[in-house]
């Protein structure tokens, strides 16, 4: 289902990425490359997938995880409101990290989908009506008229809909949970026990993040301050990429996706599924990203080596506990090249996309 | 009694407390289950600790903490590390029948040494200067296959009747020695057994008992001869004297065929049996007022005839063991295997013409064992059976991490006919932060002993009704009904450690890893194309060398790029580098002033 809406979702894109191209007139970079379907493509690739395959097999709940986020996502491409509401609300519940969401969600329902920057369409605007300045306002009208997508305004009533629409999904599963737990201590408890677990890091059970290891080994007194220090590392970096990428916020949810799964306290291989197969919606602008041969190389190698060195460490005792914890960080490594190469590649995108539109008379 | 006790009565208001030191195994196959002894002196490894209290529920656990704080100052024992929430538990009916505000708690990798036995000798009101307790020679006791020093305080000021209040405390050492053979035994006999090594007081602790201590009201010595022992005896006797010998009067010679003893006894006792067809046991009793400095106590013990003979059993022979291999998961197996009844010993519970034998398991599995307690399988005489046929109830309290510890008690009911029950469970390893292991952590951890109980069996010795037997405290014990008890193994489970030399390394790698990830995201997003082109045109008027250009060759292509001979590394580094001094400075601002604040 996931790959079904992950492929709908980069419909939507292209749609909308053939539309604003085609309003900066850059048809050239049409007919020079082939358009990819890259919905297909990100469909194909999540459910090809190896990590998603291995997710499924393991029996674990990342994949409904997936499911509402990108349920979320696709809601807010094709307007509808509730279901966006009440992808992020579900997912939030699940998992904590995705509240983070939020951002680009509200910038795709203000803005619209992923487009070029609007400052381009400013200047084309100005530079045809520089051109034609005898044109009267009738024609400028139908050229708006003939962009219905066209994002130069922020439509403040689809996000008050949508965040009318949240406080009731919230609203509706606070209550059924209260139910559900009164028995057990109460919302308070479940809170204690699901977020505060996540916040907390109590349990320091292997996994192939870089957390477990560290909370095992750190001194008592600064745990509290490491623990405040590794959250906000991902919270801090909400408002730079929104900033910097509030034109794209599809692309600005993978981002924030990738981060969360690199830094959260309790990551599995069932997140990076997701923003692997995110990654295939945006192909069209990441064509020329640097280190794409040696970011495979890294993942399939770790996700060969990452077992044996676990099997090694735990099932045969001959190896270490550094050993496990080496693929991991090698693990993160990659993940943060990764991110920061995909920003760079779309930045660069958006830069030769200005140039163009500059340059074209 | 001492007044150190007294003082701990009053003050947490205990009505029964029992603390053992225990070092060594009771071989419940060779030295007996069934009797008084094994059943009440028979302790797990380690120190073992439970307290009922008097005071409201909620108090109970802080009255715990300030015991085992106060045990521990009084024994010189870390008995402190029961306080914790993780190390004691509260048994509703699996380990006694109370209810309420018992606290049981056990450390099976406490060691026992004299340090221990001297201020336990302390209570006693001669100490170990006179009376039995001369016979404490610290080598001899500690030479031994098992001794076990145990303390029982029995309260009865807060109880509503006011009939006999007082306070009892009851010391007891209990000490399983092998005596040294002088001389090997160049007697063989007819069916080629060896003859049992002879013994006397002062071969075993080389000292005599010189005289009682002046505070005590009774001191006396018993030897007490084997249900098992006895019965070999009389078979032996009346082969010896063949038909027609006189087996009522042979139990009250202390001088037979079998043994002999090198002092009369003052006096016989023989046990009065329910069934006639048992054996009865016999203790001589020797009492010590009649010895003095000058006349020294020291019993000898002589074999005569090699006889091998059995103590008698428990019902079930129990021990438990684990299964699986890894450090990620295994199972806890306690395996219980019926033993021969000896001369109809027990009596059959008979319900509707069917015999069924009843025994409770208490288990108490630390948090850091996580145990599946759905995983509970039960295999009768091999083959698997449903759970609910067996197991008449269960209370379960499951662990909880870092809080609390995994508690099962179980009543299960077999028919007698059963030979081997096996009950298995099936649990995961948990990972501990580093302060949390133990100094020597590859050894692995310790699971304490579980407790099988038959409450359907009493292990109670019967004497004539008589006054003057009532005056021994030891006698009155062997007299009292207490059911059967017995203590599987510890189990050492080894658990995954992580690497404790490197506590400085990971923290400065791993935020190293999130200082790359802060610093390049940071310095892509603000980069400005103007700056980077300007950057690139200065450093095109550089000239390049070889080695320069190889490398700019290498990176171009791991980037997957087209190698232009001018084209040189990113502007990045400088950047990045600066970058990162700043947050490296900005984080130790956050961390001084942290401390400062905190501090």
């Amino acid at each position: 289902m996931t790959a079904v809406l992950i492929r709908a979702t980069g419909q939507n894109l292209q749609m909308a990425y053939n539309q604003s191209l085609k309003s900066l007139g850059i048809v050239r970079l049409l007919e020079r490359s082939e358009m990819l379907a890259s919905g297909d493509i990100a469909a194909l690739v999540y459910l090809w997938n190896p990590l998603t395959i291995v997710t499924c097999v393991g029996s674990s709940t990342s994949p409904i995880e997936n499911l509402v986020i990108v349920l979320s996502l696709y809601g807010a491409c094709r307007r509808l409101v509730p279901l966006a509401a009440f992808g992020w609300v579900i997912a939030t519940h699940l998992s904590l990290y995705p509240a983070i969401l939020i951002v680009p969600l509200i910038l795709i329902l203000g803005y619209g989908p992923d487009s070029p920057r609007r400052k381009l369409f400013q200047q084309r605007a100005s530079i045809k009506v520089g051109e034609n300045p005898s044109t009267d306002i009738h024609y400028q009208q139908k050229e708006l008229a003939s962009q219905p997508m066209l994002p130069l305004r922020f439509s403040w009533r689809l996000v008050v809909h949508f965040i009318l629409w949240a406080s009731l999904w919230s609203c509706y599963v606070l209550l059924l949970c209260g139910i559900s737990v009164r028995q057990y201590g109460g919302l308070g408890e479940m809170f204690k026990s699901t977020y505060g677990f996540i916040l907390t890091v109590p349990d320091l059970s292997p996994n192939i993040g870089v957390l477990w290891y560290f909370f095992a080994e750190v001194f008592d007194y600064f745990r509290n301050f490491f623990l405040i220090v590794f959250h906000v590392n991902i919270l801090f970096m909400i408002l730079p990429l929104a900033i910097r990428l509030n034109h794209r916020p599809c692309f600005l949810a993978f981002v924030y996706i990738a981060i969360s799964s690199l830094l959260k306290s309790y990551p599995s291989v069932g997140d990076s599924a997701l923003y692997l197969g995110l990654l295939g919606l945006f192909v069209e602008e990441l064509a020329d990203m640097q280190f794409s041969f040696f970011l495979f190389c890294g993942y399939v190698g770790i996700s060969f080596l990452s077992p044996v060195m676990h099997n090694l460490w735990i099932w045969r005792g001959t190896g270490n506990a550094n050993f496990y914890f080496a693929t991991a960080m090698a693990y993160a490594c990659f993940q943060i090249i990764l991110v920061v190469e995909s920003v760079s590649a779309m930045l660069n995108h958006d830069r030769m996309l200005r140039k163009l539109s500059i340059m074209k008379p | 009694m001492s007044l150190v006790m007294l003082e701990q009565v009053q003050k947490f208001r205990i009505r029964e407390m029992e603390l053992s030191f225990t070092q060594g195994r009771w071989n419940y196959e060779r030295w007996g289950g069934f009797d008084p002894i094994s059943s009440s002196n028979a302790k797990p490894p380690g120190v073992e600790l439970w307290a009922v209290f008097d005071v409201p529920h909620d108090l109970v656990d802080a009255s715990w903490k300030n015991l085992t704080h106060t045990l521990s100052g009084l024994f010189c024992a870390s008995i402190n590390f029961l306080e914790s929430s993780t190390a004691y538990s509260a048994p509703d009916w699996g380990f006694q029948p109370f209810s309420g505000s018992l606290r049981y708690g056990s450390l099976p990798r406490e060691a026992v040494c004299t340090e221990n036995l001297t201020p336990w000798l302390k209570l006693l009101p001669c100490r170990d200067k006179a009376g039995l307790a001369t016979l404490m020679d610290r080598p001899s006791i500690y030479r031994g296959f098992y001794h076990s020093q145990r303390l029982r305080l029995s309260s009865t000021e807060f109880g509503s009747t006011e009939v006999e209040s007082g306070i009892a405390l009851d010391q007891t050492l209990t000490v399983v020695l092998q005596p040294t053979t002088s001389h090997r035994a160049s007697m063989t006999y007819s069916s080629d057994s060896v003859l049992q090594p002879s013994w006397s007081l002062s071969s075993i602790f080389g000292r005599k008992v010189s005289g009682r201590c002046v505070l005590a009201n009774s001191s006396n010595v018993y030897v007490q001869v084997e249900r098992g022992l006895m019965s070999e005896l009389k078979i032996l006797h009346a082969e010896d004297e063949g038909s027609g010998a006189d087996n009522l009067t042979f139990e009250k010679t202390w001088n037979n065929p079998g043994f002999e003893l090198s002092i009369a006894p003052n006096r016989v006792i023989k046990e009065v049996n329910i069934l006639h067809d048992e054996t009865s046991i016999v203790l001589y009793e020797y009492l010590i007022d009649n010895y003095s400095n000058s006349e020294p106590f020291d019993l000898g013990f002589t074999w005569k005839f090699p006889v091998v003979w059995s103590s008698p059993q428990a019902p079930l022979h129990a021990s438990r063991f684990l299964m699986g291999s890894g450090n990620e998961r295994g199972a806890i197996a306690i395996s219980l295997k019926a033993t021969e009844p000896s001369d109809g010993l027990w009596f059959a519970d008979t319900i509707e013409n069917s015999c069924m034998l009843r025994f409770n398991v208490f288990q108490v599995v630390p948090w850091y064992v996580r145990v599946y307690f759905h995983t509970l399988q039960v295999f009768v005489d091999g083959k698997p059976q449903s759970v609910t046929d067996f197991i008449e109830r269960m209370r379960i309290s499951p662990s909880e991490d870092k809080v609390s510890p995994g508690v099962m008690e179980m009543a299960l009911k077999l028919p007698c006919c059963v030979k081997s029950v096996t009950l298995t469970l099936e649990f995961d390893k948990g990972f501990l932060h580093i302060d949390e292991y133990p100094p020597d952590a590859n050894q692995g951890f310790d699971i304490p002993s579980a407790v099988i109980s038959f409450p359907d069996f009493h292990a109670s010795m019967h004497f004539l009704k008589d006054d003057s037997l009532n005056k021994s405290p030891l006698l009155s014990k062997f007299q009292e009904r207490s059911p059967v008890l017995c203590y599987t193994e510890v189990l050492l489970v080894p658990l995954t450690t992580p690497d404790f030399s490197m506590p400085y390394n990971v923290i400065t790698i791993t935020c190293t890893v999130f200082a790359l990830y802060f610093g390049s995201l940071l310095n892509v997003l603000r980069r400005r194309v103007g700056e980077e082109e300007r950057f690139l045109k200065s450093k095109d008027s550089k000239k390049t060398g070889r080695l320069g250009q190889l490398l700019s060759k290498l990176f171009a292509k791991l980037r997957g790029k087209s190698w232009e001979p001018t084209q040189t590394q990113s502007a990045s580094s400088s950047l990045i580098s600066s970058k990162l001094i700043f947050k490296v400075i900005l984080v130790a601002g956050i961390a001084a002033g942290w401390q400062y604040y905190s501090g």
